[in-house]
């Protein structure tokens, strides 16, 4: 009976036992609060969507073998840079989806051209992966501030009406906000649900999904999971982890896109500074650790730690109406999952 | 493999002059890049001498404390300790129950510092628990411990008290009972504001002139004693540095009181100074004994310290206790000089902050000494102090000066902990090659 349970534990893995016993419980608080239904699940679908496509950004990033993805900032500074581009240059017709196509396109060879120096960087200091790419992201995002006050940005919706440089937040109400949201959106009773944004995630992770299946994706999946195997077998290790780090890059800058786009504001300076830690927790919560993940993780890990913050909020207000008991238990839940899959690296294989 | 044994065959035994200065500007790029770039700043800013000179003081005073205690986890191969965060908590909490107890001044500080201890031993035991479980990856280890830590801090400070922990005192906690204060006041008659700064000042350049008259008169006698005894292994060189910067103290000090200019008016926290100083003989001092050889055999290879017998995770997590303990003990010092406690804002920079300083100071992620702790902190903060005037005067905008330092601060951690990776891969690839 003890065996079989402790099997039972080791497959579903404690953290995410512990996570989603959480989930339930705070559920079942919610019910016993009386809170509105409909609208907390209508939060939880978009937070899920929102969400979603950034800790995406992590399976390329693990099945290459550079482990998660923390220096995602770099693919958010150029997802941010691309809307920013978009709305700036007035490409936000109609056909190019009020500017979030146009983003995307722009985007993409900043994206493509940052991960690849990024991804050279990586193949230096292989085995200290993580702590590098941690302070590569706060470097970025610290250096762009400069950016953001210099750069030559003339559009009166995104800079600061008196003095210099782009809005902290700029509004996307006028140009691509919302829009995926609307998409298709229906209501079920009192749930909205954001078909476009779901359609947009879900086709995502298809698309990852297929590459993992084609002949480059077995190829890099080799190469991070045995690097030793796969250079004997003639895969040259080196190239897929850029080509990882590079895929990795351009869904952060994707995803980006998508939360701001849901989110109704670009958020510039510091706000992508801690963005990778959530999207990393995400995955370890659904299942992943440091060396392997599954697009099922993505899905998991992030319905569940979106979905317990986003109900937790009410919750908390409820039992504590003053004080952010939200945010504390993102900071603990986060940290403690990333934490304990730390403990684990090099102990598995 | 020839050419190596060739460059180690050419090594001169005593280096010349020439050689030395090379070491010494090699060694030392990065600072002297940082010297460089602050000088820069500190010519366009157009800041009056005397500020920067009092503020820098202030500055050097406040965080000297918290940079030395990363020295001991990097000699004992823990890297650089982000989990100063965790011991900056339990200064914070020390300083907490001292307000609490109304016991301010001297003693005030005294006890905090005792009270404080306790919490640091544990958080440090526990960090280094943690860290003994993640060989090879400490540094984000401590990194994300710091995080998850300040979410438990704040979990116990904003929820716990009132409800588990019945504190009641008005000037703690909020309004409604529960959970504590956001800034809380340490200038009230019990407060610990300057409890330790105001023991003793006395002016800043009586005492530089007399340390480099002191400073002086050593090298010389040590100097003429070596070379009675030894003059073949005499490194002239060393003797010489230390005498122009010893000389140099003392000639500039006698000029500025020579002059009596603003800057007489400038006094140094004595004891302060003096707790500073009896870390960096700690630092020094502990190399010296068992303990401090175990330290660098096993930051050195943990390999070789396992087969020689010694007790690899203990020795570390001695570092780690010992290294959170002193961050507790400088986050008092810090805040009794800055003299609010934000409570949940105080510790969290710090780690980036003390990391940064150090690495300006020209250590790495498996060197440090407490000399470059301090140059780093002279660096860091004169960059800190300059940056926003001369980003002004420059560009216009104050704000590229405090984005420019922010990266800095961001950057400099960057480009050392990828340095540091480089290395260590290059070494494993001979390593691999060799074998």
């Amino acid at each position: 009976m003890n065996d079989t349970l402790r099997k039972f534990i080791n497959n579903i893995g404690l953290p995410r036992l512990i996570i989603t016993l959480m989930f339930i419980g705070i559920c079942i608080a919610a019910v016993v609060l009386k809170l509105p239904f409909g609208m907390l699940a209508s939060d939880v679908i978009r937070r899920f969507g929102m969400f979603g496509v950034l800790a995406l950004a992590m399976v390329p990033s693990i099945q290459c073998g550079t482990g998660p993805n923390f220096a995602l900032p770099i693919g958010i500074i150029c997802g941010l840079l691309g809307s920013l581009m978009a709305i700036e240059w007035g490409l936000t017709s109609k056909a190019l989806g009020y500017g979030f196509v146009s983003a995307i396109l722009i985007s993409l060879p900043l994206a493509v051209l940052t991960g690849w120096v990024y991804g050279l960087l990586l193949n230096k200091i292989k085995g200290s992966e993580m702590l590098v790419a941690t302070y590569t992201g706060f470097s970025i995002v610290s250096f762009m501030q400069i950016g953001w006050v210099t750069l030559p940005f003339k559009h009166p919706e995104m800079i600061w009406p008196i003095g210099k440089g782009l809005r902290v937040t700029v509004s996307l109400d006028s140009t691509f906000g919302e829009i995926l949201n609307r998409f298709w959106g229906f209501k079920i009773g009192s749930v909205y649900i954001p078909t476009g944004l779901l359609l947009f995630f879900f086709g995502c992770c298809l698309l990852v999904w297929l590459f993992s299946r084609s002949k480059s994706g077995i190829e890099m999946y080799t190469a991070g999971a045995n690097p030793k195997f796969a250079a004997a077998s003639g895969i040259d290790v080196d190239k897929n982890r850029v080509l990882g780090t590079i895929i990795s890059t351009i869904i952060g800058a994707v995803g980006i896109i998508v939360y701001s786009l849901s989110f109704g504001y670009l958020q510039l300076y510091l706000a992508p500074l801690n963005m990778a830690f959530p999207a990393v927790a995400a995955v370890l919560i659904g299942g992943a650790s440091t060396s392997k993940v599954k697009i099922s993780h993505v899905l998991i890990g992030t319905f569940l730690f979106q979905g317990l913050l986003t109900i937790a909020v009410p919750v908390a207000n409820q039992m504590f109406p003053e004080g952010n008991l939200s945010e504390v238990l993102r900071q603990i839940v986060q940290n403690g999952i990333i934490l304990y899959a730390l403990t684990k690296v090099g102990r598995e294989a | 493999m020839a050419q190596v044994n060739e460059v180690k065959t050419m090594k001169p035994n005593k280096p010349s002059t020439a050689t030395s200065i090379k070491r010494l500007l090699f060694d030392y790029s990065v600072p002297i890049m940082f010297i460089v770039i602050c000088l820069i700043g500190v010519y366009f800013s157009k800041l009056p001498a005397v500020f920067i000179v009092n503020t820098l003081l202030t500055r050097i005073t406040r965080n000297s404390f918290m940079v030395l205690a990363l020295v001991l986890p990097v000699i004992a191969g823990l890297g650089l300790n982000f989990g100063l965060v965790i011991g900056a908590m339990a200064g914070q909490f020390g300083i907490l129950i001292v307000t609490h107890l109304k016991i301010g001044g001297f003693p005030g500080f005294l006890l905090c510092l005792l009270l404080s201890t306790p919490f640091a031993v544990i958080f440090g035991l526990m960090t280094a628990r943690l860290l003994n479980r993640t060989k090879g990856q400490e540094m984000i280890s401590s990194m994300i411990a710091g995080f998850f830590a300040n979410g438990v801090y704040q979990f116990i400070l904003l929820f716990l008290v009132g409800t588990l922990i019945p504190i009641k005192n008005p000037d703690l906690v909020l309004t409604r009972g529960i959970g504590i204060k956001n800034t809380i006041d340490l200038t009230t008659e019990y407060g610990l504001k300057y409890s330790i700064d105001a023991v003793f000042e006395y002016p800043l350049f009586y005492i530089l002139a007399g340390v480099g008259a002191v400073t002086c008169l050593v090298v010389v006698i040590d100097y003429i004693l070596k070379s009675k005894n030894a003059p073949e292994q005499l490194d002239k060189f060393k003797y010489a540095t230390r005498l122009v910067i010893s000389v140099a103290i003392l000639g500039v000090s006698l000029w500025v009181i020579q002059s009596g200019s603003l800057l007489m008016s400038v006094k140094l926290p004595v004891a302060t100074t003096v707790m500073i100083a009896m870390l960096w003989a700690f630092n020094v001092l502990i190399m010296k004994t068992k303990l401090g050889q175990d330290f660098r055999t096993v930051g050195h290879n943990l390999e070789i310290a396992k087969v020689s017998g010694i007790d690899v995770d203990k020795t570390r997590t001695i570092a780690m206790v010992i290294s959170t303990v002193l961050a507790a003990w400088g986050q008092i010092i810090f805040l009794q000089n800055i003299g609010t406690l934000s409570t949940y804002g105080s510790h969290v920079q710090i780690a980036t902050f003390a990391i940064a300083s150090i690495l300006l100071g020209g250590a790495s992620v498996t060197k440090a000494t407490s000399g470059q702790a301090i140059l780093g902190v002279i660096l860091f903060h004169t960059l800190f102090i300059v940056s926003p005037k001369a980003g002004n005067n420059l560009f216009g905008d104050a704000q590229i000066g405090e984005f420019f330092r922010a990266f800095v601060s961001y950057g400099v951690i960057g480009v050392a902990l990828g340095l540091h990776a480089w290395n260590k891969r290059a070494q494993a690839l001979r390593r691999q090659l060799d074998v």
